[in-house]
């Protein structure tokens, strides 16, 4: 198994998928190596992780999330992914396996080498393609060729979703047939049940407020800007309600600059970057959460907000929306009704009540020994 | 023996348009949809006369002149013959004509489709007198006996119709109320004086509304023959065989290419090859036969979904809050005397509107998904509350205008 990272040094959702699903693929009775570029402490986890690079890296490893417009980073990331490439093949030829299992475009280099020298099959997964990170606009050309002949070379291809299924048939010119979908899980388990506790919200709670939450990265992927113009109509018929911003990237100021423009900025909060204990505090006060991604591959972060008991709204270009039906869902443009159905869950209580009810049990059959259990099914199609 | 009753259930409800937060105080329409939706309530209308009510009357007014003997009873919903009147003319004419032969029964029901009794009396005996009205205008008929809304039931239900001056009320023949006895008789509902209960059987019934197209069924295909072989199999053991069913089975639920029509047309002939066999309306099922036993039935039962309860329409928090909100606001709506505004409220009532929000097995994809013409339960409750709080502002304005006369 290639990967990128693994909690607890994760930037994002990639370590998280690639924990849950080998834990429960070990679980299962597979044998998993797990494979990182470079020495770096990871938590507990029941499989071995090795290591392409055995020295410890002077930097921290670059974020799976930079993309060419981040600007100076980039060059830096794909001589990284070129390294880890040279450093797996090498690595590979002393340990024995069956097949090879690389996540998203980083590890393709290292998987293409490995299939080379070995021969083993290789099956690619697709977290996300470069049309999602960049929003469509912009692809890098040097990532869309890593991951189009990595897609063309790969002996099986699984992806998170339909939708990201049909990216690859349309964009990279891949076989229907050549492609499986298995969805991402979540493991309840995994999350903390004791909250830390975020002062300012208990007091704006007990003022009467309302708290709508928006968790991801500031980019345009993510849809932040949708979450603004939604928050400002409703503003104008509900105003005792707080709509936060949990997260950090490269749209943080224009998203600022829309909220002053707006003139909405008394009833926005941009807390940054959260994890752990005060994520799940946000989470939990917050009596609506929001997921308005424009290209969205999975996106776990509404299943983790209805494992924290609050219900959730998501974009219809989402991967999630595939497997979760207790869910209000909208077009990311229409911020129309994305405003119609928040100002629904502030005025109508008996609303958010019964999704999160119909979401909470939903969510049990969403968990990673399914992925797993499917995943296992691929591994039998070589 | 036995005698075939028939009863068909005919309604269309008013579907609400997606009506959002901003439309309050704005748009008084909210059943208007016109666009290519399935919340386009006269493109549904069409398309379900013309695959399903024209043709299937098309039959039954050949069955009816090829055999003196065959009856058949309907219960017409009275904002689907208000559909019919305005957009439809031809499609009411059609089913004036086979009332007009004298063996269609036609039964009595609430105008709105609605839950009423759950919430009002009072206001379920007004549904019903405006139902009566309707019908006696369209029809020039006087129906005797009651079927409520989906068929839901229970002892007081059954006492309260008794003292409206009914003779007969339908209700599920529900095995956990039944027992070791048939729904193939005809009972007294506990705590009644003369009121008769026929009981829908609700197997050979739904051989034919729910599994006629099934193939995994292993009695498919269905043919008239063997559906009137099971009918000849009751003989002795019953006196009356309720068909209890959607009028919309034919063409509809059950597409013309399953052969539901075929089966439709030869059924009648293949029944009334065994001399013993009849065709019955509920009334003169009731006058005909004696009670057998009485039945108690404290709880409600209806003929929805496996669990054959109220909780279809009454199965999450978001139905219960609706329910509640549409009526408590009954007093002030009656008292503002504006008829444009009593229709409205009562049009809020059709009980489809709270089906459309039932979650249960949602996730699972199934039959309430594919009636809903909203793309989840989650969007018809949030229409229907924007709805509910323009007609409360209406309200509170014509009240307000009231007081300054």
């Amino acid at each position: 198994m290639l990967g990128w990272e693994l909690p607890p040094h994760n930037s994002g959702g990639l370590g998280t998928a690639c924990l849950g699903l080998s834990r429960a693929l070990t679980r299962q009775g597979q044998q998993i190596l797990f494979v990182l570029p470079h020495k770096l402490p990871v938590s507990d986890t029941p499989f071995p992780v090795l290591f392409a690079d055995d020295q410890t890296l002077s930097d921290t490893p670059l974020s799976p999330y930079l993309i060419a417009s981040s600007g100076g980073g980039f060059a830096s990331l794909i001589a990284q992914v070129l390294a880890y490439a040279q450093n797996a093949k090498t690595l590979a030829k002393k340990l024995q396996f069956d097949l090879i299992h690389a996540h998203d475009w980083l590890c393709i280099p290292a998987g293409l080498a490995i299939k080379d020298a070995t021969g083993k099959p290789l099956i690619i997964h697709v977290h996300a393609t470069e049309f999602d990170r960049t929003g469509g606009d912009n692809i890098n050309p040097a990532v869309f060729h890593i991951e189009r002949e990595g897609f063309n070379k790969a002996d099986l291809v699984i992806t998170v979703s339909s939708r990201t299924k049909d990216i690859l048939v349309s964009k990279y010119g891949i076989t229907p047939d050549k492609i499986k979908v298995v969805h991402n899980g979540i493991d309840a388990g995994d999350y903390p049940k004791v909250a830390g506790p975020i002062t300012f919200l208990h007091s704006v709670k007990a003022a009467g407020f309302k708290i709508v939450l928006f968790v991801g990265r500031l980019t345009l992927q993510k849809g932040p800007d949708y979450f603004i113009k939604a928050a400002h109509k409703v503003l104008q018929h509900f105003n005792r309600v707080y709509f936060v911003l949990a997260g950090s990237g490269e749209m943080e100021h224009q998203v600022i600059d829309l909220v002053a423009k707006l003139g909405i900025s008394d009833h926005v909060l941009f807390p940054g970057f959260l994890r752990g204990e005060q994520l799940t505090q946000l989470y939990k006060s917050a009596d609506l959460f929001i997921l308005p991604s424009v290209s969205e591959p999975f996106g776990l972060v509404p299943l983790e907000s209805v494992i924290n008991g609050t219900p959730v709204l998501i974009s219809k270009q989402s991967g999630v929306s595939e497997v979760l039906s207790h869910a209000l869902k909208v077009d990311f443009w229409d911020t129309d009704e994305m405003a119609n159905q928040i100002l629904a869950v502030l005025n109508y209580s008996s609303l958010p009540q019964t999704l999160i009810t119909e979401s909470s049990q939903e969510v049990q059959k969403l968990s990673w020994s399914s992925a797993a259990d499917k995943v296992t099914n691929v591994y039998n199609q070589l | 023996m036995p005698a075939l009753c028939l009863y068909f259930q005919v309604h269309q409800p008013l579907r609400l348009k997606k009506y959002r937060m901003f439309d309050i105080g704005h748009d008084h329409q909210y059943f208007n949809d016109s666009s290519d939706s399935n919340r386009n309530n006269l493109k549904i209308l069409s398309k379900v006369a013309a695959k399903s009510y024209l043709p299937t009357n098309a039959i039954l007014a050949k069955i009816l002149k090829n055999y003196p003997q065959f009856k058949v009873s309907f219960s017409f919903s009275g904002v689907f013959l208000e559909q019919l009147e305005t957009h439809l003319p031809h499609v009411l004419e059609s089913f004036q004509s086979l009332v007009n032969t004298g063996r269609v029964e036609i039964l009595s029901e609430t105008y709105y489709h609605s839950l009423s009794f759950l919430y009002s009396p009072e206001e379920f005996a007004s549904q019903i007198k405006l139902h009566q009205a309707k019908v006696k205008k369209l029809f020039r008929a006087h129906p005797q006996v009651f079927r409520n809304t989906e068929l839901i039931y229970n002892n007081d239900l059954a006492k309260y119709v008794e003292s409206l001056g009914f003779k007969g009320i339908l209700a599920e023949g529900v095995d956990h109320i039944l027992g070791w006895r048939s729904p193939n008789f005809v009972y007294q509902p506990h705590g009644t004086k003369a009121i008769k209960l026929l009981l829908k059987n609700y197997r050979l019934s739904d051989d034919i509304a729910f599994r006629f197209s099934s193939h995994d069924w292993p009695e498919y295909p269905l043919t008239a023959p063997k559906f009137a072989s099971w009918i000849n199999g009751v003989n002795g053991s019953g006196e009356v065989v309720n068909l209890f069913m959607d009028y919309e089975t034919f063409g509809e639920h059950q597409w013309a290419d399953t052969g539901i029509f075929d089966f439709l047309a030869s059924f009648p002939g293949q029944i009334l090859k065994h001399p013993d066999n009849s065709f019955v309306t509920p009334s003169e099922a009731i006058d005909t036969y004696p009670i057998r036993d009485t039945l108690d039935i404290p709880n409600f039962i209806s003929w929805a979904d496996v669990e054959r309860d109220l909780s279809a329409w009454l199965g999450n928090p978001m139905q219960h809050d609706a329910l509640h909100h549409l009526y408590s606001l009954e007093s002030q709506v009656l008292r503002t005397k504006d008829y444009s505004l009593i229709d409205d409220w009562r049009k809020l009532q059709i009980s489809d509107h709270f089906y459309y929000m039932c979650t249960k097995w949602f996730s699972d994809g199934d039959v309430h998904k594919y009636f809903n013409p909203h793309d989840t339960p989650y969007e018809a409750f949030i229409s229907f509350m924007n709805a509910l709080q323009d007609l409360k502002l209406r309200i509170s304005q014509s009240t307000s205008s009231n007081i300054t006369i």
